[in-house]
Order: structure tokens, then sequence, then C-alpha cells
């Protein structure tokens, strides 16, 4: 066992000829403890991550292979159809999905904030869908949307013979079908972010703003909202990126048709990586995923921990 | 003498009133109930939870009804004859490419995945927290922050080096490496509850024990153990409602002998061959979902905190 003293402070320096351990023993059953997680760390968020961006600079087919043919790989991505209506899909999916979860997650906590009854009988309610898979949540709408038995089918025997509403089946709307799936399954999770960051906020605020006769939707706007930037901006970054490994959802509800209207990145990579063997290509668009996510986290972080040292 | 009875009679009445204002009130507020605000609040609510509870009623009175009444048409309407003959396709009859046993094998293949995935990432991870919140040393930190970003990186990008490090070991396409998988993908989340836990937990109690000569080992499994059996519970319900509704890392890091209960129900799904039965198909999505909704709705609040605890930054 290592008898060391922790220190809060790990980089104190240490006199030389004070006859303690070397600094590389000491803490050492936390060494070992965390050489797990330091592995995995090192060698697979941050060589692998690595590896991939170096490789999508290869003509690699089935196998890996080590000859570089600089941005090729690049050029034939945004040269393909299929990427460019993937990324459009994603846009459409990405902006509808932020402002709808945020706007619907933030009126449902503001009404689960007045006090109400059956309080946690609606939010058992709104939340359970969460806990269901992606793959289950696209089948159930599959059928939903079903154009023969489902909402389409439903309203025409009531009469109205020519209501059409497939989504499924018309490559011009089919990222809304699947909008209305995984808004359906995530916006409970931001009416739950939302509501515990209602609760946060004092009740004084709210007194106050009664003597001042400010009325309630008011003092939402122009007060509570903006008290509640930080949890607007850990749950945008939450959806955001959500929304860049949006998969599953769409492999189960679509499986990218009708034709290939419904594809998203994540799937272009797939695609190409396990089942076309164009391993080069997989690279490429998985490291357009990756900038993304770059691009969506390097100012939250830079906002979050830039400022101040947190320990 | 009728004065003292009187009297009596209005102490009398006067004790019931405090007994029942000290009571406190009963029944419902003296408020208006059908106030305007009232019914907008509770009639959007309400909407909300219908279209919110409209899927999950859609799922079971499909599931319930025979095929002829299902072709019939409405999927709202409720079965004129139950039957559980769909149920008992799904489990144990429906086809996947040649196999022909149902989704009980899925469903096995995902226990047999998603117990040792669970024990092994939740055993790894405290560990982990419990040296990052305690027994810091240099580059420790740094680690830390490594692994957290490696939270937001996508699965994509560190896949394909992942099955070329298991193919190299042997593992490719076992349950045993899909364990470590789910392993691996756990670890920042896991990590970072578990570190924010036992760096909340008093350090006075660690001090103590160091004083008294307890190690490593020892105080974790006779001091932090013991005081974190509620952080313990939210990790097995992060774990057990991801892994268990995992695909990506399913198909990819499985064969179909192995797959898990989500990638079969797909296949089984779309697949496109014979004659789609929506009954079976629906039978099939609930017995997948069950799992993670009972666990969500037997652990009622924890898992919010679970969530809540994956939503949490640093």
């Amino acid at each position: 066992m290592s008898r060391t003293v922790p220190s809060a402070t790990p980089s104190r320096p240490l006199p030389k000829s004070s006859g303690r351990p070397n600094q590389l023993f000491r803490n050492l059953n936390s060494k070992i403890a965390l050489t797990p997680m330091i592995l995995v760390a090192a060698v697979v968020f941050f060589g692998g991550t690595i590896w991939t961006v170096i490789y999508s600079f290869t003509n690699s087919r089935l196998l890996p292979r080590a000859s570089f043919v600089g941005f090729d790989q690049y050029e034939r991505l945004w040269a393909s159809s299929r990427w460019i209506i993937s990324i459009q899909n994603l846009l459409v999916y990405g902006i509808l999905s932020l402002i709808f979860s945020l706007v619907v997650g933030f009126v449902l906590a503001a009404l689960m904030d007045q006090k109400i009854r059956f309080e946690s009988a609606f939010r058992t309610i709104f939340l359970y869908p969460f806990a269901l898979s992606f793959i289950v949540t696209g089948l159930v709408w599959q059928w939903i949307l079903n154009p023969e038995f489902g909402v389409q089918g439903i309203v025409r025997s009531l009469g109205w013979t020519s209501f059409t509403f497939d989504p499924l089946y018309n490559p011009d709307i089919v990222i809304y079908g699947i909008l209305i799936a995984g808004l359906w399954q995530g916006t409970g999770l931001v009416m739950c972010l939302m509501l515990a960051g209602l609760r946060g906020i004092d009740e004084d605020i709210w007194k106050a703003a009664r003597v001042d006769g400010i009325p309630m939707w008011r003092t939402y706007i122009f007060v509570v909202i903006p008290m509640m930037r930080p949890v607007f901006i850990t749950t945008l970054v939450l959806i955001g990126s959500g929304i860049v490994k949006l998969y599953d959802l769409v492999v189960a509800q679509t499986s990218g048709g009708p034709g290939n209207a419904s594809e998203v990145p994540a799937k272009y990579v797939y695609d190409y990586m396990f089942q076309a063997q164009n391993l080069g290509q997989g690279f490429a668009a998985s490291t357009m995923m990756l900038l993304t996510v770059a691009i969506i986290i390097i100012p939250w972080a830079y906002l979050e921990f830039g400022g101040k040292k947190r320990g | 003498m009728a004065n003292v009875s009187t009297l009596n009679a209005t102490g009398a009445a006067i004790d019931a009133v405090r007994t029942e204002i000290a009571a406190g009130p009963r029944g419902k507020k003296p408020k208006k109930v059908l106030s305007g605000r009232n019914v907008m609040i509770y009639g959007i609510l309400g909407l909300a939870a219908l279209y919110y509870l409209l899927p999950l009623y859609v799922m079971v009175v499909t599931s319930l009804k025979g095929m002829p009444e299902v072709r019939l048409g409405n999927i709202f309407s409720p079965p004129m004859e139950i039957t559980f003959e769909p149920w008992v396709k799904a489990w144990a009859e429906a086809c996947t490419g040649l196999n022909c046993d149902g989704l009980s094998r899925g469903f096995w293949n995902s226990v047999r995945i998603l117990v040792p995935s669970v024990i092994v990432s939740i055993a790894v991870a405290s560990v982990s927290g419990y040296a990052l919140a305690n027994w810091r040393f240099k580059g420790s930190e740094l680690f830390f922050s490594v692994l957290i970003i490696g939270a937001f990186i996508p699965y994509q990008v560190m896949i394909y080096p992942l099955v070329i490090i298991l193919r190299e070991i042997g593992i490719y396409g076992s349950l045993t490496g899909l364990v470590i998988v789910h392993t691996i993908f756990g670890m920042p989340i896991l990590t970072l509850l578990f570190r924010n836990y036992f760096a909340g937990l008093p350090e006075e109690l660690f001090k103590a024990a160091r004083i008294d000569g307890a190690g490593f080992w020892q105080i974790y499994g006779r001091i932090m153990l013991p005081m974190s059996l509620p952080i313990f519970v939210v990790a097995i319900i992060i774990q057990v409602t991801g892994i268990w509704n995992d695909f990506l890392f399913g198909v990819v890091f499985t064969r179909p002998d192995t797959y898990p209960m989500t990638v079969q129900l797909n296949n089984i799904v779309n697949s496109v061959q014979g004659v789609k039965e929506y009954n079976v198909n629906m039978a099939a999505t609930l017995l997948t979902g069950a799992v993670p909704l009972i666990v969500y709705f037997v652990s009622g609040r924890l898992f919010v905190r679970g969530i809540a605890a994956g939503a949490v930054k640093g």
C-alpha cells in the first residue's frame, strides 16, 4: 500500500533530498486503478480519432492502406449527391428539432411549474419515451404513419378521402416524419432539464415581479429565461451532439428511404465502412462529423471552462 | 342550569372547530377550479400527454389484434377479440433470415451482453472516479479531460480503429468484444458521475481513514462503497437502459447469431421478405421496449436523477 499522503495540489514541488519515494510511485495504487481509464482515453479516444483522421487521407478500400491521396476522399464526398442530401437532412432535422424541443420543452416545464396537481404523473408520461430505444421509437412511428392503416387511413375513412399525410413515403417531407418521432422521444428530457432550471430560480424573483405588476409572460421572457442561460446552453449542447449522432432512428423508420431521401451522415459512414467496403469514404465522412461536433463543442467548452479554473 | 348546558354545547362546538383548524384545511382549495388559467394549463398538458401516450397505446392495441382485424383499418380502435398469438409468435417464431426462433434469441443475447457490461463498466468507472476524486496525481486531471472530451466524439470516428484492435486481440464479433466496447464508451459519463459523487463526500472521512492507516482499496471497499449505494443505483439505471437500447455497437461488433435484441428486432420488422405481420411486429417492439420501460417505471425519481447526472457538466 502506498502511504504517501494524497495532496490536493499534485504538482507541489518536492525538496530533492527529502528521501521521499520517486514521483513515479506516488499514489501508485491510484495509478494502477486508473490504468484502464488512461488506456481508454489515450488509445481509443485520442489514438483512434487521430488514426481515423489520418486514414481519411488515404485511398483505403476493403482494408486500411497507408497510401495517401491528399483531399481526394473529401472531394469525392462533397461531390456525392447522397452526402449532400445527408447534410441537408441533418440541417433541417437539427435546426427544427432544436427549436421545437427547446420551445415545447420550456413551455411544458413552465406549465408544470404552476404548482399543478398530478405533476409526477405528467412527468412520467412525458419522459417515458426517453427510456425507449430509437429502434423502438422508429418502428412505432413507422406504424402510426403507415399510409394505409395509420393516421392517413383513419382520416380518409372518416370521409375526407383526399387527405394525404404519408411522410415516410414522400421524399420531400420524409425528414419531418423522422422529426415527429425524434421529438416524441427527446422532448421529455428537455422538459426535465428546463423544469430543474425553473426550480432553481429564486422565489423572490417571482415575488418582486408580482409586486412590480409585471405580467407573468413578461417575467418569463425578460427575467427568467435570461437567468436560465446555463441550463439552455447545456441543453443546447446535449441536443446538438445527439443530433449529429442521429442514426438508429432513421435505420428503423425508413432505412434511409424512399430512395435516399432520408439519409443522414452517420448512416453514410456506416454504409461505406461496413457495407460498401470503401473505408476511405467512411473515414472522410466521419471526420466531417467530428468537425461538426467540434464546431458545437469548442465554443461551449471555451465559455464554460475557459474563464475560470475548475477543480 | 340551562345556561351551563348551552355553554357546554358552545364549548364543544368551539373545540371541534379548533381541532379542525389545527388539522389544517381540508379538501380542495376554495379556488375556482374552472378558472380560465387552469383550463388552459390542464388542457395543454392533457393534449401533450395524449400525444406522448398515443404510440404506447397503439403498440399495445395492435399487438393484441389478429391480422384480419388489423387489415380492417383503424389502428386506434381497441381490439374486438383479444389474442396473445402475436406475442407468442414474436417471442418464439418470428424469422430473421434463415433463423425462425423469434426474438427470444435476441433477448438472451442482450441479457448476456447486458449483465457483464453493466458489472464491468460500473466496477471500472467507480474505481476510476474514486481515484480521480481522492488520489489525484500529476496528469490525472489531463486524462480525465481527454476522457470527457471523448464522450462528445461521434462513435463513428472511433469505431473502425476499435474493430482493428479487437480483431488483433481475436475477440471481434464475440460477446466479450461487445462487453469491452460498452465498458469503454460507458466510461466517460460513469467516471464523471462517480468522481463528482465521491468528491462531494466529506473529506474528513477520507482523512480519518488515512490516519488510521487504511490504504487505497481499503478505503474504497470499507468507506466509499457502503456510502455510495444511491449513485450505484443511478449508474445501473443509466447503463441498463443505455446498453439495452444500443443499436450501433450491436450491429458493428457482433455477428448474426450474437445480435442483441434491438438489432434483431429491426431485422424482423424491416425484412423485405414475406407478408408483413403488423401485430407481430408491434408485439416484438413492445417486448424489446419492455426492459427499459420496466426499469423506468420501477426506478421513477432515480431515473430522472440519472438523466440529470448525465446532463450536468464537469
